[in-house]
């Protein structure tokens, strides 16, 4: 790399991170998915802690390799990319505009309230969500597991289309 | 001859018990793990063949988080593809109840609805450890969880108080599992030596609140736990059953035979 190169500033590598898709839903950036917890610049490394979504989440090490390439394509000499288990990522800290951006796909955001905290029951009747291609309220769990592993699988009994559910975690 | 060829593989044979308990947690979330993962492709229903695979993969995530820090804690050099795929059979410390074979679909969720109701608890009561790894592991692995034990107690439910056939099949395999719980709640020389250093719970203790997630959904479900037996199996211990050496054959042929391989 060019010797010299202006060091990137935080604000600036927050602006790239903005451009990192995440690998199963690249509609969204890692950013809007909540992952980039941290981006500290020093003098000669910046440094991005992510906290991974689930635990065997194919897409985490994929995320990392991203987060290299684009810092070091913005200039960066060296990036230090560092886990961080702790607070265990959640849902609630997907934002805003990445929760419009799920429902646009067809994907129904998680809400607000996620797992934690409260005591669950051992067993749940979901409440039926909203369809996200014809709004009727008459829908059905299929599986909390789909394609992905953060994602649940519904059908709207109405317009008889599958869709899926980003779970609240 | 081959337990003592392994023996001599296995560079830690006395294990502290901050480790053992590690590796009693990762090994059978790692063991449930590969037996989910055997049901990809074969699964009744396509919905299912993706929750058994999403399960497995969620276990075997928890247990390389898991295995890395019990080498971390072991200090010798072992990373997690070390752990898992080069330790003999006796080194492990799973519960035996994850390494018998998956059986039918409805011996899968017996099995899974049992353990699942024992991780809860257990990622609970791990999120106070004074060990900050594995309480940042627990609270991460325990939302995961909840997720695990409501579908398949939402399946033990469906299956026992489904039709006569899934409801034989189902009390039938309750009476061949149940007696594999009961080395869960044993008194345990390294529960004490980690209850009494903070970093972890006494596995007895989570008896009760086990008892109180698995008995209204057998209930529920009209299946009939069997009487205890004296019958103790001792995967904790790293004695187990004559199913886990062709598991471990399975998941680890491919590092035994070609160490270091990548991909």
């Amino acid at each position: 790399m060019p010797v010299g190169d202006p060091m990137l500033s935080e604000a600036d590598a927050w602006r790239v991170l903005r451009s990192v898709p995440d690998p199963e839903l690249p509609g969204l950036s890692v950013c809007e998915l909540g992952i980039v917890r941290a981006v500290v610049s020093r003098d000669d490394a910046i440094e991005v802690v992510v906290t991974p979504t689930y635990s065997g989440c194919p897409a985490a090490e994929v995320i990392v390799a991203s987060i290299r390439e684009a810092l070091r394509v913005a200039g960066a000499p060296t990036v230090q990319v560092t886990t961080r288990l702790a607070p265990p990522w959640t849902t609630d800290w997907i934002e805003p505009e990445g929760a419009r951006k799920l429902l646009a796909w067809g994907i129904v955001p998680p809400g607000s309230g996620a797992a934690d905290g409260a005591p669950q029951p051992i067993r749940f009747v979901p409440r039926p969500l909203g369809c996200p291609r014809c709004g009727s309220r008459s829908t059905t769990r299929l599986s909390a597991f789909g394609s992905t592993a953060c994602k649940a699988l519904w059908r709207c009994d109405d317009c008889r289309e599958p869709f899926e559910q980003f779970k609240p975690i | 001859m081959i337990r003592s060829a392994d023996g001599a593989i296995d560079s830690n044979p006395d294990m502290t018990p901050h480790v053992e308990y590690l590796l009693r947690i990762g090994d059978s979330v790692l063991v449930l793990g590969q037996r989910l993962s055997e049901w990809c492709g074969h699964a009744p229903v396509l919905e299912e063949d993706i929750a058994l695979a999403n399960i497995a993969l969620d276990l075997i995530g928890q247990s390389r988080l898991l295995l890395t820090h019990a080498g971390t804690v072991e200090g010798q050099g072992r990373d997690e593809d070390a752990m898992a795929f080069l330790r003999p059979e006796h080194a492990f410390r799973n519960v035996t109840l994850v390494e018998l074979p998956n059986g039918d679909f409805g011996r899968t969720v017996v099995r899974g609805f049992l353990f699942f109701a024992l991780l809860r608890p257990l990622w609970d009561a791990l999120l106070t450890s004074q060990d900050p790894e594995l309480a940042a592991i627990a609270a991460k692995a325990r939302k995961e969880s909840a997720y695990h034990v409501q579908h398949m107690a939402d399946w033990v439910v469906r299956l026992g108080d489904g039709t006569e056939e899934s409801h034989a099949r189902a009390q039938r395999a309750l009476d061949e599992l149940w007696p594999y719980t009961a080395e869960w709640f044993d008194a345990h020389v390294v529960d004490e030596a980690i209850a009494s250093a903070g970093i972890g719970v006494r596995w007895s203790a989570l008896r009760e609140a086990w008892q109180q997630q698995v008995m209204p959904i057998l209930t529920e479900a009209t299946l009939v736990p069997p009487a205890p037996t004296p019958f103790r199996s001792e995967g904790l211990h790293g004695r187990h059953s004559e199913h886990m050496g062709h598991l471990l054959a399975q998941m680890q042929y491919l590092q035994r035979s070609y160490p270091g391989a990548r991909w």
